[in-house]
């Protein structure tokens, strides 16, 4: 496979990035989404604008009562580190469940959420966390609340000339409770589909899934169904109930929509007791 | 069997191994020659379409192009020929619409070639093939076989009316099998789909054609599994350039599985292409494009019946399948669904009337052809469901009633062969034998109680039996001849001793992943008592192999080992001449054993290693004998081999979503003597995951429209190695009574037995659970299982 | 445009002038001529062309040559030292790990990845870290005991 030709250029920090895209480059992050793409021609590009390695998006940290995730992290960097293991379990479970091990070590969080491709796993799980999605573009930064985030296949908030720089997770208290449960599609390995919860301990629930429909979603009836109350077969029952109103439910190859619908309360289920 | 030196019948470490760990393998894509050029294709992006105009001036235009050829170019080249000849039922000859070279008027298929570019790099070939613009009319398609034989249908060629490429039959006469069904205490019947699969070699396929003009010569280095038989069939049927001016190469070979045994259009074209050019010139499928390409295997649809008595005796045996054989006729695509799949309809069972009816259908879809175990499959899974689901109708035990129906033991020398209903005697069997094993190796019983434990607590655990044959050691020429191949099925093994008593071996027998490297010298280093090391294996090459037929239908040890075993003989009987002179006794005085050739009777003797020095430094030599010691045979078998085995799996059923998990997989396989255990049960694990991939993963899907819906890795579903358990392994050896190492060949046994196994034990979960499911549609995806379960007659 | 790259594969440096869009693979197939790495899909899913990019299994037909600008690479031509083979390829030999070869260079790159990080994996983790690298001929299984015995081997020598 032989992409079609393309400039390049290596971006030595983000104010230059940000520079590039406006002159009409692509980011490209670890690749693994955009390369298949222009492989197949399917994307074609005039410029890729290069941000791996750059410094500024590398990194994890606490800081000012926030989780920092720098969106050129990778999935194995997420799973393998100490702070979200102890933090956000769920969002290392999560990245050690993307592809497989090599295109672990190269996917980035930040190329994900701006691929935003309808099985990906981190939508689910930055909803659930209430993340927020930092972003830099020519006007400066911004915030980006991962509900706003996510607007429809492929799409997301994201301006033509902005890079997502860091992933924000408000630090959850220390008796918070994660699950994610992923039903794998099982040739390409994304999500048929995906249900990531944080429950805190005064009984918020928060629900997120992706794969389910064209973007990651929060399910709010769900998690009204369940918030504040013990979890339970009769209060996981109210949820399963309450779930997916609205939503429209995704059929493919792999899962027909009512398959899909199914699949999407049985993991919600196994995520809901996971946390009880 | 007997061995000198210990070497047959040990698991012997693999002497290829070294160049593949290391990187040094030498595939065809790794090879680049001085002055390559390098190949693209326009393809049609439609499953049926009229070709208006293809434009390829901007591409001509661009850089690197150096040419551009377009079905006009080729008009006059004929097409690739299919190998088998089958007969209609009123005894015209099948219809053999042209599979050109490019095609001009229409596509047929999603992916078929309609241009091909050459350039000085890959990068300006891609390129120009995207500069070129073809003008489609879209024609409607058919994509179902037992569709396109409706009135109505689309027609796929239009000199082919109702796509039917032949109709067939065999057996016994089918007012008999009626009436014996009719008759019949019960009757479990089964319409289902033999799903279409993807071969999926990971070496994707690749040529590089060269011509020299100084000697008029060609070179084709080709991802083939039988070099000889390319060459014959691209110089006298397509090209019609003379063989001798003609070397064809399969370097190393990155597996093949049947998709590589068939002539494919790009050979014939790059070779044409690169006499008009005067340049090498090398293309390599993309993995999209091997998808569409690449033959398929299976794709059978069938309804079946098989009456039984009220005591669980099988009656008779009634098979319709219409065979979906793709847009265009492979190689061997007609003999895949009669000769390969009919024949084995009588299984291991007794069953006394036996009728099977297919119909060969042209679609617009990738030609279908040989896939690993190629019609077998297709037999043993009709079998072995039935078979499963009327114990489940009757309330039988699926193994007793298996028991009751068994062709008693024989081992083709005290007994005779077992002569079936359905044209093949089969060599050598003991089918109670292989159960028996695997069923102990199970834990049968315990595992039916485990079984009840666990459906009351909710789980549903199923075991699935499947017990096959397969006829292999392709084939007596004689008798495929009758059946229509128009080629031999001979091998040929040429075996060089050295002066210095080391041994050349040259096969026509190709290896890409079988490790004849290392077979083949363990039974030459064993029948000669020399070392390993002193034996090399060559294969793959037309120039230094005679001839050959290749590798395909489990074949290369049972008749190419044969050829070699011949020519040891040989070589044998003439040393013993050399030898006797040298010791001043008779010839039929002589015996070779453990590398000396002694005087019978006395301990006079002279080493293998002096025999072939004096055999090609001959002063002290006997008058009439020539010098040397080099033979060459061609191996004709007597008859095919028939492998078979027992292949038994658990599976537990996930109840609320459907999902299927592999709990353990038991196989016994008796493929007759074995040379290397190791490598026999290397092929085995091979083609179990392989079968148990068609169970639950693999399935091409189409839609109305030709096109392929899961034509790439991230929705064809491969079984990868988190999805298995560790299989466990048992052989029983009946030797074959009629090959010289009494081998039956092991490479599609795996494949073979173990679909039906996997697709049984969900079933007999599914029962567990009190879902009388008859049948779920392979791959049994969790959504189908769960589909399944929700059914109201569940 | 062309890019200048400098890389070290396998030890050795090297310089080059290539174009933005030649993949790793290429560059190490075509240009280097180190075969072993090999191409056996289009969807970055078979794993037959992972190689070492700084010491991590990369699929090197989903990165592009100038991304690799800089880095150090390992091929699977570079496991061998001074003459003595990797532990997983004598492990690959000794358990009949391989059937045509053709997966083996990434199947052994990945596994060696795998046990930089985890020397004594399970068999469940074995099988989980190469479900990115398909093989059509040996069922896994033998791999899946080539990378149990390397492991042990490593394991042997290291005490030793």
């Amino acid at each position: 496979m032989i992409p079609a030709a393309f400039d390049y250029e290596k971006a030595g920090t983000i104010d230059e990035a940000v520079a590039a895209l406006s002159g009409g480059g692509k980011i490209l992050a670890g690749g693994h989404s955009l390369i298949p793409a222009i492989k197949f021609r399917l994307s074609q590009p005039d410029k890729l604008v290069d941000i791996t390695g750059l410094a500024a998006l590398k990194g994890i940290k606490e800081e000012d009562s926030e989780i920092v995730i720098g969106a050129g992290c990778t999935h194995a960097d997420i799973a393998a580190d100490k702070l979200i293991n102890s933090k956000l379990p769920f969002f290392a479970r999560g990245a050690g469940m993307i592809g497989d091990l090599q295109v672990r070590n190269h996917g980035t969080i930040g190329g994900s959420l701006a691929h935003a491709d309808p099985g990906a796993d981190w939508p689910a799980l930055v909803l659930a966390a209430d993340a927020a999605i930092e972003v830099q573009g020519s006007e400066g930064k911004r915030r980006i609340n991962a509900t706003d985030f996510f607007t429809g296949l492929f799409s997301t908030a994201l301006q033509e000339n902005e890079i997502i720089t860091a992933i924000r997770i408000p630090v959850p208290a220390a008796d918070t409770k994660t699950s994610y449960q992923k039903f794998v599609q099982p040739a390409s390995r994304f999500a048929i589909v995906g249900c990531a919860v944080m429950r805190f301990a005064d009984g918020k629930t928060n629900i997120a899934f992706t794969g389910v429909s064209d973007n990651g979603f929060r399910d709010s009836s769900a998690e009204k169904a369940l918030s504040g109350k013990a979890i339970n077969d009769a209060t996981i029952a109210e949820a399963v109930n309450a779930a997916l109103q609205d939503v429209r439910i995704s059929g493919d190859h792999f899962a027909s929509e009512a398959y899909r619908k199914h699949m999407a309360l049985v993991y919600m289920k196994k995520a809901l007791l996971a946390v009880a | 069997m007997s061995t000198t030196n210990g070497l047959i019948g040990k698991s012997v470490k693999r002497v290829e191994d070294k160049r593949f760990t290391t990187g040094r393998g030498n595939y065809t894509d790794d090879i680049i020659l001085p002055h390559q050029t390098y190949a693209s294709f326009v393809r049609s992006p439609y499953g049926h379409a009229k070709i208006i105009s293809i434009d390829t001036r901007a591409a001509k235009a661009m850089p690197g192009v150096i040419a551009i050829f377009t079905g006009a170019d080729v008009a006059d080249v004929n097409g690739v020929p299919c190998g088998w000849q089958v007969n209609f039922k009123n005894g015209d000859i099948m219809k053999e619409p042209k599979h050109p070279l490019l095609v001009a008027d229409k596509a047929r298929h999603t992916g078929d070639a309609v241009a091909l570019v050459i350039a000085e790099s890959k990068e300006e070939a891609a390129d120009a093939v995207q500069a070129i613009n073809v003008e489609y009319e879209e024609l409607p398609c058919v994509v179902d076989a037992s569709k396109a034989v409706q009135n109505g249908a689309p027609l796929v060629h239009d000199d082919v009316p109702g796509n039917t490429c032949f109709d067939w039959t065999l057996g016994n006469p089918i007012a008999e099998v009626d009436e014996a069904i009719n008759n019949s205490a019960h009757v479990t019947t089964l319409e289902f789909v033999n799903q279409r699969l993807v071969p999926n070699a990971i070496e994707p396929r690749s040529y590089n054609s060269s011509y020299d003009s100084a000697y008029d010569r060609y070179v084709l280095y080709t991802s083939t599994q039988n070099p000889h038989l390319i060459r014959l069939l691209m110089c006298a049927f397509v090209l019609g350039i003379p063989e001798h001016k003609v070397r064809v190469v399969g370097p190393d070979v990155g597996g093949g599985f049947g998709s590589k045994i068939f002539h494919y259009t790009e050979e014939a074209l790059l070779t044409w292409a690169t006499k008009k050019i005067g340049r090498p010139v090398k293309w390599t499928s993309e993995r999209s494009e091997s998808f569409l390409l690449d033959a398929h295997g299976r794709d059978h649809v069938t309804k079946a019946d098989m009456g039984f008595d009220d005591e669980g005796n099988i009656t008779a045996l009634r098979v319709k399948t219409f065979a979906n054989l793709g847009a265009y006729l492979s190689t061997f695509a007609s003999c895949v669904p009669t000769y390969l799949h009919g024949t084995l309809l009588q299984g291991l069972y007794k069953t006394p009337k036996i009728n099977v009816d297919v119909t060969g259908v042209f679609t617009n879809t990738t030609a279908v052809d040989a896939y690993r175990g190629a019609g077998r499959p297709e037999a043993t899974y009709l079998l072995e469901r039935l078979v499963d689901l009327a114990a489940h109708e009757m309330n039988m035990d699926p193994a007793e009633l298996r028991f009751k129906n068994f062709i008693p033991p024989f081992d083709g020398v005290k007994q005779p062969g077992y002569q079936t209903q359905v044209a093949l005697q089969y060599d050598s069997g003991n089918y109670e034998g292989v159960l028996k094993t695997g069923l102990e190796m199970l834990g049968y019983e315990n595992f039916r109680n485990e079984q009840k434990e666990a459906a009351k607590n909710g789980n549903l655990l199923g075991v699935g039996i499947s017990t096959y044959i397969e006829a292999c050691g392709i084939a007596p020429s004689a008798v495929v001849g009758a059946l229509g191949a128009r080629a031999g099925l001979f091998e040929v093994g040429q075996v060089r001793v050295q002066p210095t008593g080391k041994v050349s071996v040259y096969t026509g027998s190709h290896s890409h992943g079988q490790g004849h490297e290392t077979t083949f010298a363990q039974v030459v280093a064993d029948k000669l008592g020399i070392a390993m090391e002193d034996v090399e294996i060559s294969h793959g090459d037309t120039e230094s192999v005679a001839f050959g037929m290749g590798t395909y239908g489990s074949r290369s040890l049972a008749v190419g080992g044969s050829a070699i075993v011949k020519s040891i003989d040989k070589i044998i009987e003439k040393g013993k001449k050399i030898a006797a002179h040298k010791l001043e006794a008779s010839a039929d005085d002589m015996e070779f054993a453990d590398g000396k050739f002694t005087v019978k009777g006395t301990d006079k003797s002279v080493s293998f290693g002096d025999v072939a020095l004096t055999a090609y430094v001959p002063h002290v030599y006997p008058k009439d004998l020539e010098p040397g010691l080099d033979f060459s045979s061609f191996y004709d078998p007597a008859n095919f081999t028939y492998p078979f085995g027992c292949h038994i799996a658990v599976v537990e059923v996930n109840k609320e979503t459907g999902k299927v998990v592999l709990k353990r997989f038991v196989a016994v396989d008796d493929v007759g003597n074995i040379i290397n255990p190791m490598i026999v049960e290397g092929q085995i694990h091979g083609g179990i995951v392989q079968g148990v991939g068609q169970a639950l993963f693999e399935g091409a899907e189409y839609d109305d429209n030709g096109q392929l819906t899961n034509g790439s890795y991230m929705d064809y579903c491969m079984p990868r190695a988190d999805d298995f358990p560790m299989i466990e392994t048992a052989t029983q050896v009946t030797p074959c009574p009629h090959n010289p190492l009494g081998v039956k060949g092991a490479g599609e046994a795996g494949t073979i037995g173990s679909t039906p196994a996997v697709v049984n034990a969900v079933i007999d979960a599914l029962w567990s659970g009190g879902h009388k499911v008859k049948d779920i549609r392979m791959p049994l995806t969790s959504e189908r299982v769960w589909t399944a379960m929700q059914s109201p007659n569940s | 445009m062309s890019v200048k790259i400098r890389v070290k594969v396998n030890g050795a440096e090297y310089s080059h002038e290539v174009e933005p869009r030649l993949l790793l693979v290429y560059y190490l197939r075509d240009v280097l001529r180190l075969t072993g790495t090999h191409v056996g899909c289009d969807t970055s899913s078979c794993g037959a062309c992972a190689i070492h990019l700084n010491g991590k299994a990369t699929k090197s037909c989903t990165i592009l040559a100038v991304q690799a600008n800089g880095c150090e690479i390992a091929t699977i031509e570079g496991m061998a030292r001074n003459g003595e083979l990797h532990p997983l390829q004598q492990a690959f030999n000794e358990c009949h790990g391989l059937q045509c070869g053709f997966c083996t260079p990434g199947m052994i790159m990945t596994a060696a990845d795998l046990l930089q990080r985890n020397p004594e994996p399970s068999e469940g983790e074995i099988r989980y870290a190469l479900e990115g690298n398909f093989c059509r001929c040996t069922g896994y299984q033998n791999i899946i005991k080539s990378v149990q015995y390397a492991a042990n081997k490593i394991k042997e020598e290291v005490i030793v």
